[in-house]
């Protein structure tokens, strides 16, 4: 959390200031930040859509049969989210691959370019989370309605219960169902702050001589970490994506 | 919660100064992240649909199918190559089979030359044994005859030297009966 020392550093007290790196602000100057403004979150979604492109574009521009190093990878990402899409959320869902995909490289390559360091990460803000799962839940929603209509609400049916408790379980199902987006944003946001708060807590430590190698040590283990939990919250948000667009096209239980 | 003033907020100080601990909840700030975020996404969005994707799956479509055809074309090679080596495998056990008649004949051939050869030589060979045993017993008479007349011969020389004389007649039918004797 951000303390009082503000302007420490060089009077060589522990000084934190592990949200600052979340703090959205114009890159040109100008006064506070207008919905049009080129931000720092602003240049960290370019540098996205252009690592995406550089994969996924120029990567495969030889459409070589025997794929170069960049093609192996697009295509490794490519049949990964392609089979995630058949397996989680069944063939017919395959039409809506495109979609998912453009989630899948988005949030990966957003958490990855963020672990760079002194860059922003995109997919830290609760602001970018919930829009993406906002637009998964109603997008999903209205898919539901249009595919089946009234029959939709069947998911909430548990048809296989009791009929005693059916209307405490659709109860249950209908407040699951709309925690749905909060805890899809919140997961990838809070997972990608944490670690990167605590990534410049240790990096605090580390004025300190005696600590320092330890505080090191822990940031390269952290990073390490961090890689990780980049590559799994983007598998997470697309592959409960793909669960909850099977329940769209497949409401009943 | 406290404030922070330090100079990487510099530029954003208005919005920062007012917002709490965390800049996630700098509410000022989300209509841009919003904005831009839909801009970003809708720009992957056209760039994958449009160019990568169909890109990336032709490419697989037609790596895939390669396989299946090379795998095909082997599926077929190895076929060929198992009627090959069957047809090698007839063509060894004929060459055998015609190898070993050719064998059989000649021996037999053989065979039926020698046993002619023998059969003449074994006639040859009574032939001349019988030649010779007859050679032989005309020595043999011959041989008593000369015995014969030398010992009647040598008998007449003997009766002479003692100073008989006696009719050859008689000394020939003596010597004759003794050499019977």
């Amino acid at each position: 959390m951000a303390t009082e020392a503000a302007h420490g550093g060089e009077d060589g007290g522990l000084v934190f200031h592990p949200m600052d790196q979340f703090i959205v602000k114009p890159l040109f100057g100008g006064d506070g930040v207008h919905w049009y403004t080129i931000t720092n979150a602003t240049l960290w979604m370019a540098l996205t859509v252009l690592a995406i492109v550089a994969l996924m574009v120029l990567g495969t521009s030889g459409r070589n049969r025997i794929p170069s190093r960049m093609q192996s990878v697009a295509e490794m990402a490519y049949g990964f989210i392609y089979k995630m899409v058949e397996d989680v959320a069944g063939k017919d869902a395959i039409r809506y691959f495109p979609y998912i995909f453009t989630l899948f490289m988005f949030i990966v390559t957003a958490n990855l370019l963020g672990l760079v360091p002194t860059a922003f990460t995109v997919t830290s803000h609760f602001a970018a989370t919930i829009l993406l799962a906002l637009a998964v839940f109603l997008s999903v929603t209205i898919l539901g309605f249009v595919l089946h209509g009234g029959q939709f609400l069947g998911l909430f049916w548990v048809s296989s219960a009791p009929l005693a408790v059916r209307p405490l379980l659709a109860l249950i199902e209908v407040i699951s169902y709309f925690v749905r987006p909060v805890s899809h944003s919140i997961r990838l946001a809070g997972n990608m702050m944490a670690g990167h708060a605590v990534i410049k807590v240790f990096a605090g430590f580390a004025a300190i001589a005696a600590v320092s190698p330890i505080s090191i040590i822990a940031i390269a283990g952290m990073y390490g970490l961090e890689l990780l939990v980049a590559f799994i919250q983007a598998y997470v948000f697309t592959i409960l994506t793909c669960v909850y667009l099977k329940d769209a096209l497949h409401p009943a239980h | 919660m406290a404030t922070e003033t330090h100079e990487a907020a510099g530029h954003a100080a208005d919005a920062a100064a007012a917002a709490p601990g965390m800049p996630q909840l700098d509410f000022s700030t989300w209509g841009n992240q919003i904005f831009w975020l839909i801009v970003t996404l809708v720009v992957i969005y056209l760039v994958l649909s449009r160019v990568a994707l169909p890109r990336v799956g032709s490419v697989l479509a037609d790596r895939a199918g390669a396989i299946a055809n090379d795998i095909a074309a082997a599926e077929d090679l190895k076929q060929k190559a198992k009627e090959a080596e069957a047809a090698y495998d007839k063509a060894l056990a004929d060459a055998r089979t015609e190898a070993a008649n050719i064998v059989a004949a000649t021996k037999a051939e053989i065979q039926a030359d020698l046993a002619e050869a023998t059969v003449r030589a074994d006639a040859e060979i009574s032939a001349k044994v019988a030649e010779g045993e007859k050679a032989i017993a005309e020595i043999r008479a011959g041989a008593l005859e000369a015995a014969e007349t030398v010992a009647k011969d040598t008998a007449a020389e003997i009766v002479a030297a003692f100073g008989f004389t006696a009719a050859p007649d008689a000394i020939d039918s003596a010597v004759t009966e003794k050499l019977k004797g």
